[in-house]
Formats: C-alpha cells, sequence, structure tokens
C-alpha cells in the first residue's frame, strides 16, 4: 500500500509518500519534503500569505515527491490530508489540493488529526511502543497517553503553545525566522549563562505560558535588547565579547534570556511529563512535534527519564517538524482499518482534539 | 534496563539505624518512615530530591518554595486545630546530595498510625461484593448507612480545612487517613465487615495554597468526587453524605457548594484551538 500525505496546517507545507509492503515488514518513506514559508525578522506568518505559499507551491512539491519516489499515480492507494488542528486559510488550501488530486486521479481521501500523525510518526521511527507522549509544537503543547482507543490528553497548555512563546521571543529579539526562530533561540541559547527569574506556572498537570512571556519581554525591553539594532549589533559580535560584556555588570545579555526562557519553560514541560509517567505507571517518554527537535528538551527529558529508570525516545527535524510522512502513516493506519474520508466530509477545522480520534488500528 | 535506584539520601538520615524505609515514589518527593529524636517515636519524612535535570538555581527555588509551602500549611492547620500530622522538622536545603551539597528538601512530620481511606473503602467494597449474596435488606442498609457516616467525617474535615482558608490541590482518598480513635470498638463487631472507624487526618499538602475563594474550594471538592468516582464505584452513590457533612461544618459552605455545580457541568476540558 502506498498513501500521499499533505500536510500545511501552518507555515510548512509537507508532501510524503510512504509505503506499507504488503508482507507487513517495516514502512519505508519514499519521500518527505517540505517547503517552508519564512516570514521577516521580528513577524509572524500570517494565514492569508502563508495559505498563498502553500497553494503556489503544493502542485510542485507532489510533483517532485512522486519522482522522487519514483512511483507512478497508479500505484498510490490513497491521498491522506490534515484535517487539523491548525490555521484555517493554509489548511484550507491542502485541503482543495488533496480533494483535487482525489477527483483527478480516482484515488480516496483519508483526513488525519495532525496530533496523531505526529505520534504514529515517532512511534514507528523510534520503536517506543507504548509510551507517554510530549507533543509540543508551535500550536499544541500537550502531554497524552495512550488508553482505550484514544490517545488521552493529561495535561496541556492553559494558554498558548510552547512554541508560540518561544517564536514570539524570537520576534521580540528580531532573530530570523529561517529556518525556524526555535531553532535560533536554541543556538543563541547555548550562550547564555546567567539563569534571569522568570514565573514558573505548573497547575496540576497542566501549565501556562503567556506569564512568562510577558515577563521576559519586559526584561529585553527594561535592558534593552530587543528590536532590529539590538540583533545587528548581535550578529557583529564574537562569542569572547558577548561573555565579556556579560562579566561587566551582571546585566543579562541576549543569550542569556533565550538561555533562561528555554531552561524555564522545559523544566515545566518535564515536570508535567514526569507526573504523567508516574500517573499512568510508564517509562518510555516520546518527544513529538517542532520543539521535540530542541537538543536541550531532550537532554532535560532523558535525564528526569534515566532517573526514573526509563528512557526518552526523539526524533530530529525530518520527523520533528511538520511533515507529510507522518500524516501518511497516521492516514494509512487508519485506511487498513477500513476508514474513509468521503468527498462530501472532506473538509478541516481548527479545532480538532487529539482524544476525539477513535484508534482503531491498535489494541 | 536497569534496577531503579532512589537518590540518595540528605543528611542525617544517610547514616539513621535503623535506615529509613522507603514507602512510596511521586513524581515530585520520596516518602519515607523513619524515626524522631528516639528509636520508638516513629515519624514520616517527605523528601522533595533534587531535580537533576533542572538549572540548578531554578531546583534550588522551586524545591524551596514547595516545602516551605507545604510545611507554612501545615502549621496554619495546626494552629487551627485541623486534623493533619503535625510538623515535627523542615530543611530546605538538605545536604548530602552525589557530592556532598545540595540534596533536595525534606519536611519530617507525625506518623499517622492507620490506614488511608482508598484501603479501607476498597477493602469495603471487596467484602460487600463477597457479601452481597447472603446480607438481607436491612444488612445492606446497614453497611451503607456505616460509609455515609465515613464520608460525612470526610466532608466535615474538608469543611474544616477550608475554613481554615487552605485548599488542598490534590484530594484523593490516598489523601485521607483515619487515624484510630481513643475510644476504639467498632460498631459491627463479629460479622467481619471491616471497620470504618477512627478520625479522619488530611495529608499531602505538596500541592495546597491559601484560598478562600469559592472557586478552589468547589474545584477540591470536584477532584474528590471524581477520584471517588473512578476508584470507588460502590461508594460514589453515597458522596452526597460527604456533602452533606461539609455543609454543616462551617459558614460559608453552602455558596462553596453552590459554586460545584457549575464546577459539575463545566467539564475538565475545552476545545483548543490548533
Amino acid at each position: 500500500m502506498i498513501a500521499i500525505g499533505m500536510e500545511g496546517s501552518a507555515n510548512k507545507l509537507g508532501i510524503g509518500i510512504m509505503l506499507h509492503p504488503k508482507d507487513g515488514s517495516a514502512p519505508q518513506v519514499l519521500a518527505n519534503i517540505r517547503h517552508t514559508y519564512v516570514s521577516p525578522p521580528g513577524e509572524g506568518f500570517l494565514p492569508k500569505d502563508t495559505a498563498r505559499h502553500h497553494r503556489s507551491w503544493v502542485v510542485k512539491l507532489v510533483k517532485q515527491a512522486l519522482k522522487e519516489a519514483k512511483v507512478s499515480v497508479d500505484d498510490v492507494d490513497c491521498i491522506c490530508f490534515t484535517k487539523g488542528p491548525g490555521m484555517g486559510a493554509p489548511l484550507q488550501s491542502v485541503v482543495i489540493a488533496a480533494r483535487m488530486l482525489s477527483l483527478l486521479w480516482g484515488k480516496e481521501l483519508v483526513g488525519v488529526n495532525h496530533c496523531v500523525g505526529h505520534i504514529e510518526m515517532g512511534r514507528l521511527i523510534t520503536g517506543a511502543t507504548n509510551p507517554v507522549v510530549l507533543y509540543v509544537s508551535g500550536g499544541n503543547t500537550q502531554v497524552i497517553a495512550y488508553s482505550s482507543q484514544r490517545y488521552r490528553i493529561f495535561g496541556e497548555t492553559l494558554d498558548m503553545a510552547v512554541g508560540n512563546c518561544l517564536d514570539r521571543f524570537a520576534r521580540t529579539l528580531h532573530i530570523s525566522n529561517d529556518p525556524a526562530p526555535g531553532y535560533n533561540i536554541e543556538q543563541l541559547a547555548k550562550q547564555g549563562k546567567q539563569l534571569v527569574d522568570l514565573p514558573y506556572v505548573v497547575k496540576g498537570m497542566d501549565c501556562s505560558f503567556s506569564g512568562i512571556l510577558a515577563a521576559i519581554d519586559g526584561l529585553a525591553k527594561q535592558w534593552g535588547l530587543g528590536g532590529e539594532e539590538k540583533a545587528r549589533e548581535d550578529e557583529q559580535k564574537t562569542v569572547d565579547s558577548i561573555t565579556a560584556d556579560e562579566s561587566l555588570e551582571g546585566k543579562p545579555t541576549r543569550a542569556d534570556l533565550c538561555f533562561s526562557l528555554q531552561e524555564t519553560v522545559f523544566s515545566m514541560l518535564v515536570e508535567i511529563t514526569e507526573r504523567a509517567m508516574a500517573h499512568v505507571g510508564s517509562k518510555q517518554v516520546l518527544i513529538v512535534g517542532g520543539v521535540g527537535s530542541n537538543e536541550r528538551l531532550q537532554e532535560m527529558m532523558g535525564i528526569m527519564a534515566r532517573d526514573r529508570g526509563g528512557s526518552v525516545y526523539a526524533t530530529d527535524e525530518r520527523f520533528c517538524i511538520d511533515n507529510g510522512i507522518m500524516i501518511a502513516q497516521a492516514g494509512m493506519l487508519a485506511y487498513g482499518t477500513g476508514f474513509r474520508t468521503p468527498l462530501s466530509e472532506s473538509t478541516c477545522t481548527q479545532r480538532f482534539r487529539t482524544d476525539e480520534v477513535f484508534v482503531k488500528w491498535r489494541d | 534496563m536497569e534496577e531503579y535506584k532512589p537518590p540518595a539520601l540528605p543528611s542525617p538520615f544517610n547514616n539513621t539505624i535503623p535506615p529509613p524505609i522507603l514507602l512510596t515514589q511521586g513524581a515530585e518527593a520520596h516518602l519515607y518512615k523513619t524515626t524522631s529524636l528516639d528509636p520508638s517515636i516513629p515519624a514520616a519524612l517527605k523528601i522533595r530530591p533534587s531535580k537533576p535535570y533542572r538549572h540548578p538555581i531554578l531546583d534550588r527555588r522551586l524545591t524551596r518554595q514547595r516545602i516551605i509551602s507545604e510545611a507554612r500549611c501545615l502549621a496554619k492547620l495546626i494552629r487551627e486545630g485541623v486534623s493533619v500530622p503535625a510538623l515535627l522538622a523542615l530543611d530546605w536545603e538538605g545536604h548530602g546530595g552525589p557530592e556532598g551539597g545540595w540534596g533536595g528538601a525534606w519536611l519530617m512530620m507525625e506518623w499517622i498510625d492507620g490506614p488511608v481511606v482508598r484501603v479501607v473503602l476498597e477493602q469495603w467494597e471487596a467484602w460487600m461484593k463477597q457479601n452481597e449474596g447472603s446480607l438481607d435488606e436491612s444488612q445492606i442498609e446497614n453497611e451503607e448507612a456505616r460509609v455515609r457516616g465515613l464520608l460525612r467525617k470526610m466532608g466535615s474535615a474538608i469543611g474544616v480545612l477550608h475554613k481554615a482558608g487552605i485548599v488542598h490541590g490534590d484530594l484523593t482518598t490516598s489523601n485521607l487517613m483515619l487515624r484510630p480513635s481513643a475510644d476504639a470498638g467498632d460498631a459491627v463487631e463479629g460479622t467481619g465487615a471491616p471497620s470504618l472507624e477512627g478520625d479522619v487526618v488530611l495529608i499531602d499538602f505538596g500541592l495546597a495554597s491559601h484560598s478562600n475563594q469559592d472557586e478552589d474550594r468547589a474545584v477540591d471538592l470536584y477532584v474528590l468526587e471524581r477520584a471517588i468516582g473512578s476508584t470507588h464505584p460502590r461508594s460514589e452513590p453515597l458522596f452526597e453524605a460527604l456533602i452533606t457533612g461539609y455543609r454543616d461544618s462551617y459558614k460559608g459552605a453552602s455558596s462553596a457548594l453552590k459554586k460545584l455545580e457549575d464546577v459539575r457541568l463545566r467539564g475538565r476540558k475545552r476545545s483548543m484551538l490548533g
């Protein structure tokens, strides 16, 4: 069985082609390509611009993916697309493309929950069987565990997603959005040494980030570290001069702020994940979603898991960050159990909770 | 996979004789049984080990904040005469970690010699299941009346807690204990039914906070209601008795109970955007 997966719930347009061999051997990734809409520093991606980006790239990407996978249209069994959750306009542009291909080629459609796509891809790549899942990205922050045919949400953010918090701080500092604001924060944070005091908001198994963002934005303003000019200055500085700066007066640097922000929000995430692990008695953790490619988060989670006698499973940016094959993978699992999305129901939705999906393919 | 080893105990517990016995391990803390002052006086020791994944400054700040907040709640409740374990000792900068440095914080409390309500209710439910066939209606009624009595006591203990201006934050039947009362003697001796006697003691104030808001109080009750529903299905229909006990325990109870109606309707999860 071969499926095409189409993902475009945020600023990444991903097309993936996945093969599930008939003999039941390990699934193979035939193609996994992605094109990202990158907005200028200091700005986020707007739905209408992102949708335009997806519309203008989707045909090119599908053609390229088929070529890379060396499969013809006839080999394809189904077309999987992201039904939600995500930004409305980008979701729509991709679902229209999926419908078009379905009608053009006479293939069946499979609507996929974006979060379930992440989880299934993570399970496939890492081989984790029944982990507690931390799903962290620009739009979602959830701690999930599987129980009787549902991915149940144990804890989640009460306001904004953790990736959104990082991205927006990157805007404050005018850090480049290429390849991703979070990635650039991570690089800058590696030079940070001084930990500034930030709010730490964990409520039971839930957490909240908006107050932290407000606090660190305030600090950036107070020390005059935000804005374009400072970003340019920073680029010209060498690592040594930054360190020298810091020792001068105990004033935090831009790197210190990134470092402190990461340390604080990641501690919160590891804490709620540990609670969920203690609660369900699991020793495996799987980190998925764009923020999951952050190596510091993976390291912290690893230390926590090790102290509990368990281990952490994480993937790299190819599978962590939104992509098409995860949609193909989750779609194909559902397709295998007989699930189809008729054309009349091939809609998309901004709100689609992880626990709404009936997971027929697991016991 | 290697065997789990709990972190080293902070001083002086690394060389007390006999060594503390690990009872339970949560996500946040380890609970040990040890002795205080004299080997014949048992005590409960709650250790919040340092979390090596966190930045050391953040780790100290959080551990310190949390253990002090717990101790303050306990101290206040003891002053107010609420039935909680007495606070014996506290160190928010426990030494004796891996390098002899920071090793987490600890809190020592009075040892409550009794079962937790979860175990008592589980025993009762198991006993009921076993004997249901042989009990006549009046005996079943009698048994249920005993559980109602226990729930009423629990309700009034929670009411006294709320009256003192503290909300628990994590009320489950595992965080309520029964201390055998002085005038022991079970009403139904001879039938073999498990005892439901004793004074209700509230434990584990790790998530407690100061609050006089009906909202927080109602959430406390709601959490307990859900916990009883999921772990003690046989006792759930009797939950009304707990509400009765709570209502009679302090003046502001009825407005908290009104809020509980709202909280129940609210459900736990809203639908979340992207």
